[in-house]
């Protein structure tokens, strides 16, 4: 997909930028939830775990890929869930008020 | 397989996604839906990765897939909010682990194949490796610290720094010699993998339970930017986007941070902040500090119009937020006005004791940023410290100690400060606080829930 390294270096340095321009701006209030919520974006990594997986040849690539399958979900599924349990309790204050 | 251009956008889609879903939690309001809106894109790019991959071997992705779920679900549902520090570094380390292994499966298609990776995409490997190994040991070693399960100190013996140093240079040799040679490096790599893992352990030993906040940040990052090294290997763009915005994340927070205790980051990680505490406090005393109980408390509280709470590590410890907030509530009912004033490296990571006080139902809206809280400490009458101790030292604003320049709660200036603390031990810095000593100060010994609660009763009795 990304056949030029320097394309994908121009977008590594763009996306920092936006990074540290979105995340400025996150409240001291949120950086808890904000860690867990990048935690589970940063399980991304389970894009290539999946591709590595499907390959025909060698086994020991499919067994990593299973090991990394399982790693990534844990913080996909773990790290979306759990801000979400946390952001829910700063919510639901306003709402009774 | 779908066409090429299609996985693009859907990547493409995925990674708006993620950042508006960032945006969103710029305010409680709309963090939620922030949260969800990143949660969909990462469904997206699953999606996008299943139609890439198809169906060869697809036990193995429903097997890893439930199993993953499943741990990660239980863990999410069960751990306490007091445990959200370890949660984290555990996160962390498991992300830079699924990244080292995407990686190392890259290499091993190499390896079974004819060709060899472009220098880039060699690079990318050994890079990925090294930083998820190191981000998966030593994410391991911070949550023992955080845990309780090692002791939480800094580690330190003779030549440690120079030892960290030259292994770092041996690793960074060989990655380039890896990087160089990918298909003749069959036991450099496995040489790389065990001596990255070690260097995990032994960078985040040497650093202090207190310095966590520090080190999370640091490790959230690197388990981005190994995530963007895999983007680099499979030239896949969606990754990359999404590593390095993790990536920015984490360095942001460290910044914060380090700013927060005015260190340099190489002074958290190579400093020996904590270190010869036991030596350095024996000498440091300042005169008698005086116990008080909570019925003394309560009668100051009953002339008293305001009350700043400034929460530390130890309300956490003694899992005391529920009872600060009632508290709090009972307070207000005498027309007290509660405010609670939130240090940034308060607890053991950032925003730890904002997610406390929320679990415990206080309203967000009572939880005041230093800068905004400080100008008020002139007229506040109470300034109640849970286990809090450096984030409230005054010597912080004098020359020449451990925590000059770093910047404080000023509670001394409130009418009168009631301390709640274990002990007279002193804090991470290892130096002793003025503050405690002071005419104003009340000094409440025992445990933050047990003198919290025995406050309440003291209060409703008056």
């Amino acid at each position: 997909m990304l056949d030029n390294p320097a394309t994908a270096l121009t977008i590594l340095v763009l996306s920092l930028f936006i990074g540290v321009e979105v995340i400025t701006k996150v409240p001291p209030l949120l950086h808890t939830p904000l860690m867990s919520g990048s935690n589970a974006i940063s399980g991304i990594t389970i894009v290539g775990a999946l591709i590595a997986v499907a390959s025909e040849e060698p086994f020991i690539k499919t067994a990593f890929g299973f090991l990394a399958i399982v790693f990534a979900t844990i913080n996909v599924v773990g790290g979306f869930l759990v801000t979400n349990r946390m952001l829910a309790m700063f919510r639901g204050k306003r709402e009774r008020r | 397989m779908i066409p090429a251009e299609l996985q693009q956008l859907a990547y493409l889609a995925a990674a708006v996604l993620f950042i508006m879903g960032l945006k969103g939690l710029s305010s409680a309001r709309t963090a939620v839906r922030g949260n969800a809106l990143a949660a969909t894109g990462m469904a997206l790019a699953v999606a996008a990765a299943l139609l890439d991959a198809g169906v060869l071997n697809w036990q193995w992705m429903l097997a890893g897939a439930v199993l993953g779920s499943g741990i990660g679900a239980l863990a999410a549902t069960r751990v306490q909010m007091t445990a959200m520090p370890e949660m984290v570094a555990l996160l962390n380390g498991f992300g830079g682990a699924a990244s080292a292994l995407v990686a190392g499966a890259e290499l091993q298609s190499y390896w079974s194949g004819a060709d060899a990776p472009g220098l880039v995409v060699a690079a990318a490997i050994v890079l990925g490796t090294l930083i998820g190994c190191v981000t998966l040991t030593g994410s391991l070693i911070a949550f023992g610290k955080l845990s309780e399960r090692l002791p939480g100190a800094a580690l330190r013996y003779p030549g440690q720094q120079l030892l960290n140093g030259l292994l770092a240079l041996f690793v960074l040799g060989l990655g380039v010699w890896i990087t160089l040679e990918p298909l003749a490096a069959g036991t450099g790599y496995w040489l790389l993998v065990g001596l990255a893992l070690l260097l995990g352990v032994l960078l985040v030993l040497p650093i202090g339970g207190a310095d966590m906040p520090v080190v999370i940040s640091l490790l959230n990052s690197y388990s981005g930017l190994a995530a963007c090294a895999t983007g680099f290997v499979l030239g896949n763009s969606g990754l990359v986007i999404s590593g390095s915005l993790v990536g920015a994340s984490g360095l942001v927070l460290t910044r914060i941070m380090c700013d927060a205790m005015n260190r340099s980051l190489a002074n958290v990680l190579f400093g020996a902040f904590g270190a010869e505490s036991e030596t350095a406090a024996a000498g440091a005393s300042q005169g008698v500090a005086k116990g008080y109980t909570p019925e003394d408390a309560a009668v100051i509280f009953s002339n008293a119009r305001s009350c700043v709470v400034v929460p530390g590590y130890g309300m956490a410890v003694a899992q005391a937020q529920h009872a600060v907030r009632e508290l709090a509530d009972l307070l207000e009912s005498r027309g007290i006005r509660v405010q609670f004033a939130v240090h940034p490296v308060a607890g053991r990571m950032p925003g730890h004791m904002n997610v406390l006080l929320a679990e415990a139902d206080v309203a967000y809206e009572k939880l005041v940023e230093m800068d905004d809280i400080n100008p008020q400490f002139a007229e506040t009458d109470v300034a109640l410290v849970i286990g809090a101790n450096d984030v409230v030292n005054p010597q912080a604003r004098e020359a020449g100690s451990a925590i000059s320049g770093m910047p404080i709660l000023d509670v001394d200036r409130a009418q009168h400060v009631f301390v709640i603390k274990r002990s007279m031990n002193p804090g991470f810095a290892g130096i002793q606080n003025p503050l405690f000593f002071h005419d104003n100060t009340m000094m409440i010994f025992g445990d933050a829930k047990g003198v919290v609660l025995s406050l309440v009763e003291a209060v409703r009795a008056y």
